[in-house]
């Protein structure tokens, strides 16, 4: 359906509806359940340039509307994600996939995303530097503009495709380091990576996470999300791809107002697998019900109180 | 792996805190006695892991004890209401390696598990020991329902008010071919001490989706690192790491 499309940093995507990373491997879990081409792409599981097993579990934690992780990153390093995941990968799913990359050091994202950027699968890079779940690195990067701002340089330095930096919200000025990003040659960012949280075990008097503290997601941060979405497409020329909550289509129209090009949905996956499918067969109902033509048209297209 | 919407036909307590729930509903992708389902209840974000106890073509039982929130939600639902849930998931037991004197060994809501296995190795004309542990008398259920499968069963409470006094490890026969296990880890670990056989054993951890998506619930094993929710729950005992 040509009024689903949009273009993101030079690809057009059937729909703008992404399943965030780490919240669908390297897809073809799902690809059993329905055929995942209906999706616009998606964004694989967090990649870095070693194997890591993650943090120690308990790693999940319920919460009001949504949950915690403290997953850490678990992932086989980039050398076996190209030789074992992305050839199963290709079986399932057809269109340009988004690699997502995270790193410990400068030189290991531009190490990773060097080698991602050369495989014809992937076709954008989406550079996690908002991890909350790993120490030295991961959400460190994304925290001050100068680190994003370097990392951002360093991948672009060895990669052609589009590079997009996921920033994390747990920032004081999440507008700065988005903006220090695309001077630094960003092609679109992407947010918001989970907030940090905690909960406590009153029997235990325990947390409820071995790594005491983790990553919260779910409908709960939604409202966040639209915020800092908004705030961040005011600010920057670049494309924006919106995430934090997302569960329905009317979510992700939501989400295109405030400013994003395409909308990540994460969290909701674990909940219900079909969730994706389901928010892309739903959106020509919701844009009828709200005289939208065409996606593209209402990308940033909130209208503010004084100015109407 | 499927998601179906299940109908309440039956939920009644067991002891005071353990209930008993059978629902009806699409059962086809159930493959193995072990495995689990993952149900979403109003209200509460993520789904709720409880193993299957039984299962046949058009229904399927759970028993699971009141321990939070999403429990307490369960144990108030009456017949007729129905549950959104995710069934097949995880491995299950494999019955090939089972031998012709298999024991089974059930700690507390470790129980359930066994008694779809007990009757598929009961029919496939095995001799089925079962060991039920429990903390003490009022605590205990299906001791009944095993022996009504024929299976030899042994009882034991910690505070010895009903059957063999100790633990589950105290009441090991002396000969069986090959074990299977399902209950809290301390057990699970006594129970990998003192067995003299191959076996399998039933893990437990916090999930996140239940399908294998989300790495929440991971473990390292002396074969690889495993998710507890799609290679696991069940591990075979060779290959358990138990310092992860």
């Amino acid at each position: 359906m040509e009024q689903l499309k949009v273009n993101l940093c030079g690809i057009e995507l059937d729909n703008p509806v992404i399943p965030a990373s780490g919240t669908f491997g390297y897809g073809y879990e799902f690809a059993e359940l329905y055929d995942i081409n209906c999706l616009g792409t998606f964004s694989f599981k967090g990649t870095t340039k070693d194997p890591r097993f993650g943090n120690p579990t308990p790693r999940i934690a319920e919460c009001t509307a949504g949950m915690i992780n403290a997953v850490g990153l678990q992932n086989p390093g980039v050398e076996k994600v190209i030789s074992h995941e992305l050839p199963l990968l290709k079986k399932c799913f057809h269109k340009p996939v988004m690699a997502n990359v995270s790193g410990f050091s400068v030189e290991d994202y531009a190490y990773t995303c060097e080698k991602l950027d050369k495989e014809e699968q992937v076709g954008w890079l989406e550079v996690n530097v908002s991890c909350p779940n790993v120490h030295g690195g991961g959400m460190s990067f994304g925290t001050s503009p100068e680190a994003a701002a370097e990392v951002t340089r360093a991948v672009k330095a060895v990669t052609t495709k589009p590079v997009i930096i996921k920033l994390s919200p747990n920032v004081t000025d999440i507008v700065s380091i988005a903006k220090a990003c695309e001077e630094a040659g960003a092609d679109g960012i992407s947010l918001i990576n989970t907030m940090l949280g905690m909960r406590i075990d009153l029997n235990r008097r325990r947390p409820v996470i071995a790594n005491t503290m983790g990553g919260f997601s779910g409908s709960a941060i939604f409202p966040v999300a639209v915020r800092m979405v908004y705030q961040v497409a005011s600010a920057v020329k670049i494309p924006v791809v919106g995430m934090g909550g997302v569960s329905s289509a009317e979510d992700v129209i939501e989400m295109m107002m405030a400013g994003a090009t395409a909308v990540e949905v994460g969290a909701a996956n674990l909940v219900n697998p079909y969730i994706c499918r389901d928010i892309v067969s739903d959106l020509p109902r919701v844009m009828e019900k709200y005289r939208i033509n065409n996606l593209k048209e209402i990308i940033g297209g909130v209208q503010l109180w004084g100015k109407m | 792996m499927k998601q179906s919407i299940f109908t309440i036909i039956e939920n009644t307590p067991l002891t005071r805190d353990v209930m008993r729930m059978v629902l009806e509903g699409d059962t086809s992708a159930i493959t193995a006695s072990g495995q689990f389902v993952n149900i979403q209840l109003e209200g509460q974000f993520l789904r709720r892991p409880i193993s299957v106890c039984d299962y046949d073509d058009q229904a399927l039982t759970i028993i699971y004890k009141v321990v939070g929130k999403g429990t307490a939600q369960m144990q108030a639902m009456v017949p007729g209401e129905q549950l959104d849930i995710l069934t097949g998931l995880g491995n299950g037991y494999d019955l090939s390696c089972a031998g012709d004197h298999p024991l089974l060994i059930g700690g507390g809501v470790g129980v359930p598990p066994m008694y779809n296995l007990a009757k598929k190795l009961v029919k496939m004309g095995e001799k089925v020991s079962v060991i039920l542990g429990f903390n003490t008398k009022s605590e205990i259920f299906y001791e009944e329902e095993f022996k009504a499968l024929g299976c030899d069963v042994t009882v034991t409470t910690v505070d010895g008010s009903h059957g063999v006094k100790g633990f589950v490890t105290n009441a090991l026969p002396d000969t069986y071919s090959h074990f299977y296990t399902c209950g809290p880890e301390p057990m699970l670990k006594a129970v990998y001490k003192a067995t003299t056989t191959s076996g399998q054993m039933s893990f437990e951890e916090r999930m996140g989706c239940g399908f294998g998506a989300c790495m929440g619930c991971s473990c390292k094993t002396l074969t690889g690192y495993k998710r507890i929710c799609k290679e696991g729950p069940v591990m075979r005992k060779e290959e358990i790491a138990w310092n992860n």
